[in-house]
């Protein structure tokens, strides 16, 4: 018999009662939300209930939303039925002062390296991880980049003294009189995209 | 020998392992990638890889940018199959934006996939070829990975880092050179493959140093997240492509090899027989691209005209491409709201692509799911207790792409 999201819809229900919400299947994928304390209990249900057999987490990654107030971050759990071939996605959703959330590298080793992935943009504190620290940033980064309040650095920004890569490099080449803070006094007119 | 011969300074513990630095820029790691290994004479005690040295902040710069300048990210993750993560991205754009492809476009989507996944594999496994010490099969291949990427020089006018395609389709018809390139490709490609295969499947030397080095069992390498050849090899027969098709790959008759031991002979043979199956997939795509007459044989993008980017030649000729363009471009078309994960079988294993939309122009989230950077976590595990020279070929059997882990 084929595994069909009502299937799981009543059997996570079942188990969890109110606790798990949020049911959609927008875009062909189940998306469930659970409280984040209980992030373990569901992926280990998932993964050991004799029919739901989630046992491949494919991705795991985290999500900004800033405007949610007690909600700021989402992790979202990808897993993957191989035997049935049915994808679930199961998100839980945590304070941005108190990012704590169960780590599952006791259920799946792949989580290993994208829970420090996770932890390296986002700042999310897996307890019981092994070896939880930077993997792609350099250790002595201080902030978590990928949160929303950081912005990418404007590409047509002329401050920057790099030559070498050609930014500012043409403007200022050759002189030493051109300066350029004319240029950036008259950008702070402007108010993003709208010409005032 | 009882007496010391080096008088060390009082209260030091000596040490009895050897700590040695494998990279960053070491020509056998293929990559900009460190691994700390700790070695007890010849054998490997335990390692530690560092990664993201070429780190390039792909996920951060996708949210300030349109879906249409996202594609040249996704040409740096693998580069060596550049094209299945261009049409992978464009795949899950559509999905976003509900858009269906026309058969045409989808089969000849198909052609460059596949060759792709040929070139990858080519290169992968005549690497592993020059890291067991057999240099020829490199050499020798090379001239039909150059052919595979004529063909893409035709189709699209670059090489390595391809951007090719559109959300919807192709930027241009195939034109004849690139029909003709890919018929010599299939006419020769096979004896070469065959030949070098001849060279290394029964080789004493090769076999020795791969039967048995970086095994995996099924069970631990589906708890790894491995996927694609590396998974296959273990003996899973997950394949994306049949899994859950994408670009009428439902259309098309072929095999998913698979192997057994998961060590690193059985990576090789995997991949080798997964070209053949590229190389029968082109055929049959080939075929039913020839089948397409008058008008039909023409279609090259879908009739989408508010995503789908217009040829130069036409925004320059034509007023309603001209505003199609300028709308585009201009980002003054919203997407939907919503959230999409869609995958493709790379060269590696599946690629997937992780899209929230809050409607604007440029992606909520992005996140790349990146086959290297969840198996190459597995390396530990595959080399403990093996030699030094196994962890090489280990490492190019996985075909770790640094562009792909670092995202």
């Amino acid at each position: 018999m084929a595994l069909t999201n009502e299937h799981i819809i009543n059997k996570l229900q079942e188990k969890f009662g109110e606790e798990v919400s949020g049911f959609s299947d927008h875009y062909d994928m189940l998306t469930f939300v659970a409280p984040k304390e209980l992030n373990l209990k569901v992926l280990n249900f998932l993964f050991d209930d004799d029919e739901l057999r989630f046992r491949f987490l494919t991705d795991l990654c985290a999500v900004h939303f800033p405007d949610q107030k007690e909600k700021e971050l989402a992790v979202v759990y990808h897993l993957h039925n191989l035997e049935d071939n049915v994808r679930i996605r199961f998100k839980i959703f945590t304070n941005i002062n108190m990012p704590t959330v169960y780590t599952a590298t006791g259920l799946f080793s792949s989580a290993n390296w994208m829970e420090r992935e996770t932890y390296d943009f986002y700042g999310i504190n897996f307890v019981g991880h092994p070896n939880l620290k930077r993997i792609l940033n350099v250790e002595e980064m201080d902030y978590f980049p990928m949160l929303k309040q950081y912005p990418l650095e404007d590409q047509t920004r002329i401050d920057k003294d790099d030559e070498m890569f050609g930014r500012g490099g043409m403007i200022g080449f050759g002189t030493d009189k051109t300066t350029h803070r004319t240029v950036i006094e008259s950008e702070k007119n402007n108010i993003g995209e709208d010409i005032v | 020998m009882s007496e010391q011969h080096i008088k060390l300074p009082e209260g030091s513990i000596e040490k009895t392992t050897t700590t040695l630095n494998l990279g960053p820029t070491h020509p056998a790691t293929h990559g900009v990638m460190q691994n700390i290994l700790e070695l007890d004479g010849e054998r490997i005690v335990s390692t530690e890889q560092t990664i993201g040295y070429i780190h390039r902040a792909f996920e951060k710069i996708a949210e300030r940018r349109p879906l249409y300048q996202i594609t040249p990210l996704t040409d740096r993750l693998n580069y060596c199959s550049s094209p299945i993560n261009n049409m992978g991205w464009h795949l899950t754009c559509e999905k976003l934006l509900n858009v269906n492809t026309p058969k045409r476009v989808d089969y000849l989507r198909v052609i460059i996939m596949e060759l792709a996944r040929i070139s990858d594999h080519l290169i992968c496994n005549s690497i592993v070829g020059v890291d067991s010490g057999a240099y020829t099969g490199f050499l020798y291949v090379m001239q039909y990975r150059e052919l595979i990427y004529e063909i893409y020089e035709e189709v699209c006018g670059s090489r390595l880092t391809t951007n090719i395609g559109r959300i919807g389709g192709f930027e241009r018809n195939f034109n004849d050179i690139a029909f003709q390139k890919l018929q010599k490709f299939l006419d020769e490609y096979p004896r070469v493959l065959r030949e070098f295969e001849n060279l290394f499947t029964r080789n004493r030397i090769f076999m020795d140093r791969t039967m048995g080095v970086g095994a995996i069992s099924a069970d631990r390498a589906m708890n790894y997240g491995f996927t694609g050849p590396n998974l296959r090899a273990a003996g899973v027969d997950y394949d994306v492509r049949v899994h859950s098709p994408y670009s009428s790959y439902e259309d098309f008759e072929f095999d998913v090899p698979v192997g057994t031991t998961g060590d690193c002979y059985d990576r090789f043979l995997v991949r080798n027989q997964e070209m053949w199956q590229s190389l029968r997939i082109i055929e049959q795509a080939f075929k039913k691209v020839q089948e397409f007459k008058g008008t039909e044989a023409e279609i090259y993008h879908a009739d989408v005209p508010e995503y789908y980017l217009p040829e130069k030649e036409d925004v320059y000729t034509k007023m309603e491409a001209l505003i199609w363009h300028f709308k585009i471009i201009m980002g003054e078309i919203d997407m939907p709201r919503g959230e999409v994960y869609k995958s493709v079988e790379g060269g590696n294993g599946e690629v997937g692509f992780y899209l929230i939309s809050d409607g604007g122009r440029t992606p909520y989230r992005l996140h790349f799911r990146r086959p290297c950077f969840i198996y190459y976590q597995a390396f530990e595990e595959l080399t403990k207790g093996s030699m030094l020279s196994d962890a090489i070929i280990v490492m190019s059997s996985l075909n770790l792409i640094a562009g792909e882990m670092d995202g």
